[in-house]
């Protein structure tokens, strides 16, 4: 059904754009597609106003790619960097007022489930650190408490980057930042922690030099959103502006940051893991006959 | 009969089951669905709904009137919060949802949140509603006052509250000021009839094609929604039809449809001539939505505004929201004092009533509005409406406010000092407008100009 916007009406193919021909043609919808066949497939997101060598835009490539079923997948974003990236692509976007993306996501994910019932209908938030963590930071906790079923994605770049570096309450301590002439006075908020503690099933960090990895959580984040409830992926994406990386140096940037700050993490409840090896063939979440070895 | 196997449910004296006290052991009787009469309802045309099916009147408050309006509006999703100073409204809809009249419900974290939440819903294509009042109002605004922007069909009732310091927690209907021009559909009920038949009438207004806006309908917290009013409803075993999500002027966002342009290129993303032209008409279009909603506000509710006994009166009344009930008393009072009156009772203030006032106070010579707040606005409204159309004398007020009622004699005392000129005790001069001789060449000028 959803696919049906897609297609031409017949006999106006040729007319089309070329970009929509090639959507319709050589896109993802309806297909399994994975990050190692990107330049294969026409994608969903590809031409925006980024500045160049921007990490956050390339995390957001690789996470609209990776999400399990794009035709059926509907973005929600706030005011940041990030939605001038989301609204270019070729699904459907809400950008609605600041800080209200979980908000809108629970009303959002709920109605479409009266809806279309158990017909997967994904709901994916997609906003910057100070959209999350500071004026969104209610209504993301308490969509998490309410244990509503979408996944929220942190685009941290530890900056307010589109209203010209000011400090959030992602920022590291002591880093100077508009706002914070003298250096930020308090801790980055450990919201990998609250999520946790608030139910999410799925809890995971990651940083955009890794595409395979991005994909692999982006793709668990969204299944167990879909069956178990809220999962939350906080991804760094580095402000090369702001922070005056170089753009040659961008991900030696998140290469250094990952090993500093952002180690790969993934925190699964029970009911996450027996949802993605049961019903999704994930064969490492099956339960072990011996107790292994924890390796590390 | 399926009732009879049914248990007995003990219930308040409203009808709701009692739900606070253990229920007793139920292991012989097979057990109530207790969405079982919910599922029995009958979809009827609105039509039938507001205009042939049988009422029955009955003696209850403003919240139960709008609880009863949702029962019978076939709607989806509600989400609440006891804002200080709710009414109980938001909590019965909750009951509702318990009994399956309401499918999807749940206590928001505060009013941006449930805001949000009924923005979402609304692009999911299912039908809202949701209530507030006062501080609550103004705590959601921003996005209630994006919700017409965004096209979002939606019914939200404003239990108006004082919002201004010092904290009260009374009724004054000041907060109508702040939603009268954010694109939404307003009306304001009178009393407990008004508040059941407006909410009803707002979900199909909401959902036309041409209109697809959210409505909001206000009522003077308190005197409407704590206090008990006769109301005539239809059985409760009818409701009306589903929202049809397919039918919006702007697509509902369940990739379904395309996308609508509005959440592909977000106006504010650039600063050129095509961003400001996009915001601009989009804007224009939303108005333009309002003035479309007139032909349904006069075929569903009999017209935006109510005239009584307006033929050769000298003074009109003009007032909306409770200050109609001391109105009519006053109307009353001055027929007893031999002066001719007459009362414009306003139901919608967006879209608002301009050229039925036009007409109607053509020939008046004096107006008085009065309000329940200090700022008067729908004196501000109607003076902008008759401006070159009418040489009376318009006093803004009386005005109570802060959870005051409004003594009759005030009105009267309007009434009396305008049309002998003497000095109002209540109303500043400053607040007294017109009388004046108008040149209709300055009007004209001033017209093509603004």
């Amino acid at each position: 059904m959803s696919l049906d916007y897609v297609k031409f009406t017949p006999g106006f193919d040729k007319w089309m754009p070329k970009e929509y021909r090639d959507m319709v043609e050589h896109g993802p919808f309806g297909k399994k597609t994975t990050v190692s066949q990107v330049g294969s497939f026409k994608e969903i997101l590809e031409e925006h106003p980024m500045c160049a060598g921007c990490a956050m835009t390339l995390f957001i490539r690789l996470a609209i790619i990776a999400f399990p079923n794009p035709e059926d997948t509907i973005t929600v974003g706030t005011a940041g960097c990030g939605r001038l990236a989301i609204s270019q692509a070729a699904i459907p976007f809400v950008y609605g007022n600041y800080g209200d993306q979980n908000g809108v996501a629970s009303g959002l994910s709920r109605g479409l489930r009266l809806r279309f019932g158990d017909r997967p209908k994904d709901v994916v938030v997609l906003a910057g650190d100070g959209g999350m963590a500071d004026i969104g930071f209610a209504q993301t906790l308490h969509s998490w408490f309410r244990k509503e079923k979408f996944t929220t994605i942190m685009l941290d770049n530890e900056v307010y980057g589109n209203t010209g570096g000011q400090e959030s309450g992602m920022t590291n301590k002591g880093q100077v930042l508009k706002m914070a002439p003298l250096g930020k006075k308090f801790e980055k908020m450990d919201m990998l922690g609250m999520a946790k503690i608030a139910g999410c099933a799925y809890v995971a960090t990651v940083v955009p030099n890794n595409p395979r990895r991005v994909e692999s959580v982006i793709k668990k984040a969204v299944l167990i959103a879909r069956e178990v409830g809220p999962t939350y992926i906080q991804a760094y994406t580095s402000c090369n502006i702001e922070y005056a990386i170089p753009t040659d140096k961008v991900l030696e940037d998140c290469k250094e940051v990952e090993d500093d700050r952002y180690k790969f993490t993934e925190y699964l409840t029970d009911e996450a893991k027996e949802t993605l090896s049961g019903l999704y063939g994930y064969k490492e979440y099956l339960p072990k006959p011996v107790p292994a070895i924890t390796k590390n | 009969m399926s009732e009879a196997l049914e248990a007995e449910v003990k219930t308040n004296p409203q009808g709701d089951p009692i739900t606070s006290t253990a229920a007793a052991p139920t292991t012989q009787v097979a057990k109530k669905d207790p969405h079982g009469e919910a599922k029995r309802q009958k979809v009827v045309s609105p039509e039938y709904m507001f205009f042939e099916a049988p009422r029955e009147r009955e003696f209850i408050t403003g919240s139960e009137c709008a609880k009863e309006a949702v029962r019978r509006s076939n709607v989806d999703l509600s989400v609440a919060y006891p804002i200080t100073p709710q009414s109980e409204t938001m909590q019965l809809i909750g009951v509702l949802y318990g009994e399956g009249y309401v499918k999807e419900y749940y206590r928001g974290e505060e009013e941006y949140g449930v805001m949000s939440a009924i923005a979402g819903a609304s692009r999911a294509g299912v039908r809202c509603f949701t209530a507030t009042a006062g501080p609550g109002t103004l705590r959601g605004i921003e996005p209630i006052a994006s919700w017409p922007g965004h096209r979002l069909p939606a019914v939200a009732m404003f239990t108006c509250r004082v919002v201004n310091a010092p904290l009260a927690i009374q009724p004054d209907n000041i907060e109508i000021t702040y939603l009268l021009n954010c694109g939404m559909i307003l009306f304001h009920s009178e009393n407990q009839q008004d508040l059941f038949d407006f909410l009803m009438k707002a979900f199909v207004i909401s959902e036309k094609n041409d209109v697809t806006l959210p409505v909001g309908v206000a009522c003077d917290g308190f005197f409407v929604t704590h206090a008990r009013g006769y109301c005539s409803m239809p059985d409760r075993g009818l409701k009306l039809p589903p929202r049809e999500a397919w039918r919006g002027a702007v697509p509902v966002l369940d990739a379904e449809n395309p996308p609508a342009r509005l959440s592909r290129d977000a106006p504010v993303q650039k600063s050129n001539f095509m961003a400001y032209n996009i915001h601009a008409v989009w804007q224009q279009e939303v108005w333009a939505a309002v003035e479309r909603s007139r032909k349904y506000i006069e075929l569903y509710m009999g017209g935006l505004v109510e005239a009584q006994n307006l033929e050769d009166a000298e003074v009109v009344l003009i007032a909306s929201g409770s200050a109609l009930a001391q109105s009519r008393e006053a109307l009353r009072l001055c027929k007893d004092k031999g002066i001719k009156a007459g009362l414009i009772k306003i139901r919608s203030l967006r879209p608002f009533p301009t050229a039925e006032l036009r007409k109607l106070c053509k020939n008046a010579k004096l107006i008085v509005v009065p309000e329940f707040n200090y700022v008067g606005w729908l004196a501000k409204e109607v003076a902008t409406a008759i401006f070159g159309y009418s040489k009376a004398k318009i006093i803004a007020g009386p005005h109570v406010y802060g959870g005051m009622s409004m003594p009759v004699e005030m009105i009267l005392d309007e009434i009396v000092c305008g049309l002998t000129g003497k000095k109002s005790s209540s109303v500043p001069s400053s607040d007294i407008m017109g009388a004046t001789e108008v040149d209709p060449a300055e009007v004209s000028h001033f017209l093509q100009n603004i």
